[in-house]
């Protein structure tokens, strides 16, 4: 009886190949299986950096529109997020900062495209509360200021804090350096930078990696985030664009 | 003579003290990582998630994986450690920032600022700024005295959208060192050269001018 019902569940919830905790899957078409248009979606990267590449590519070509996407940055004109505007799937930016992408201004300034200016700060803990089931959270940045407007307001030791909810993807698109194939993760350098949070924040998600290895081989000890959050991982290549490339003589 | 990019750079840097973290905004502030005095350490804190940022790296030692938040690459000075945007702001909103340096297009003596936004131009984002004028205690904000056509950025209240309310209290222009005091503007130091009529007639908002008012010195 148990078993049957087990097997039942898993039909209803698998839509993947994915097996006990080997979160390990072999194409992006199925990584993204389950998007929908009008999904929000929360991404990792900072600029152009640790951004899962393959996966927005996969946006692209499946076609989703309407999306809402919960980003840092907007990519650049052809790179990252940019890409999506090409085809105008993003409904909604919800960002910090999106200089640097002419498309995207175009599509502002005509209104087709929705943003919400986020300070970087509280789209960070947006995201951190949202996949620790913290609903809203209290915070000094933007009080008083255009992001405050609208928002309560509450005092606490003397100072003004404004209440912010937390932000939940249908879908969460992320890049990590290295896995086991339980999902457990490592990040690299300033390529982690939103990552863990989008993975965390996401009901289905999916990392792209450069490296999968065996479960037991990654030191328990080093994991920056535990499989645990992570629904489904691929392994990829990429082109890590840098987009200011400053350099001194050697 | 109103300072110039290296000038103002220098000025901010003799603000850092030794076992400082700091973090220096994008422009004149990230000049001032140049003029840390020798044998003083100074951690550079970078709010895409790098403590111990080091000098923009040699060809050979680029790595996409390593930039700056101005998006530059960069390199890591020995001790560095690495962290989640999260994390980073933890520390930023948490005051544990020692020295917060950003630039602005006013600030006015309620020690207001507004740095993101100019109506009706192009909107790019606050990015981290609001996070960090509401997290630091210390703040130095590095910015033109006036407009090119003669218009002070000092105001009695700024006109422009706000990125941070009373948080600001100590200006660095290109003309003079201020602090910001019970609703006015407290004048410190001159720039070089720089005569107090004129920064009084270049500052719209309120101005206590000390008796004796120095001039900077490099």
């Amino acid at each position: 009886m148990l078993s049957k019902y087990r097997t039942y569940i898993s039909i209803l919830i698998k839509v993947d190949s994915v097996s006990g905790f080997d979160k390990v899957i072999t194409s992006y078409a199925q990584a993204l299986e389950g998007l929908e248009d009008n999904m929000t979606v929360v991404a990792g990267g900072f600029g152009l950096c640790g951004i899962p590449e393959n996966l927005i590519k996969e946006i692209k070509r499946k076609g989703t529109k309407g999306l809402t996407i919960a980003s840092n940055n907007a990519g650049v004109d052809g790179a990252g997020l940019g890409l999506l505007l090409q085809d105008k799937q993003i409904k909604k930016m919800i960002a910090s900062y999106v200089g640097e992408n002419a498309l995207f201004e175009k599509q502002m300034m005509s209104g087709e495209l929705e943003v919400e200016l986020t300070p970087q700060g509280t789209l960070a803990e947006k995201m951190r509360a949202g996949g620790a089931g913290i609903p809203a959270f209290y915070t000094a940045t933007g009080y008083g200021t255009p992001v405050g407007e609208g928002k309560e307001v509450r005092e606490f030791n003397g100072r003004h804090y404004i209440l912010e909810e937390a932000i939940v993807g249908d879908f969460s698109i992320a890049k990590a350096w290295k896995a086991d194939r339980y999902g457990n993760l490592i990040f690299r350098k300033t390529a982690r930078n939103f990552n863990p949070m989008a993975i965390t924040a996401g009901k289905i998600a999916v990392v792209e990696v450069e490296e999968i290895v065996e479960v037991g081989e990654l030191d328990p000890d080093e994991i920056h985030l535990p499989g645990i959050y992570v629904n489904r991982l691929i392994l990829g290549t990429f082109e890590k664009t840098i987009e200011q490339r400053t350099v001194r003589s050697a | 003579m109103a300072l110039t990019r290296e000038q103002l750079a220098q000025r901010v840097a003799q603000e850092f003290q030794d076992g400082f973290y700091v973090n220096l905004g994008i422009g004149i502030p990230t000049l001032a990582a140049n003029f840390i005095p020798q044998g003083m350490q100074v951690m550079l804190q970078s709010e895409n998630g790098l403590l111990g940022m080091g000098q923009f790296p040699t060809e050979d030692e680029v790595d996409a994986d390593l930039i700056n938040a101005g998006k530059q690459t960069v390199t890591m000075v020995k001790g560095a450690s690495l962290f989640s945007s999260a994390e980073s702001f933890a520390m930023i909103r948490g005051g544990h920032v020692d020295l917060t340096v950003l630039g602005a297009f006013e600030v006015d003596c309620q020690g207001n600022i507004a740095s993101y936004m100019i109506p009706g131009k192009l909107i790019k984002g606050m990015g981290g700024a609001m996070d960090l004028v509401a997290g630091a205690d210390n703040i130095i904000v590095t910015m033109t005295h006036a407009s090119k056509t003669g218009e002070s950025k000092l105001l009695s209240e700024c006109t422009l959208p706000l990125t941070g309310k009373g948080c600001i209290k100590r200006v660095l222009t290109d003309l003079a060192l201020m602090d910001i005091e019970d609703g006015k503007f407290i004048l410190r130091e001159r720039a070089p050269g720089v005569s107090v009529e004129e920064i009084k007639r270049l500052t719209s908002g309120a101005l206590v001018v000390p008796e004796h008012v120095p001039e900077m010195i490099f």
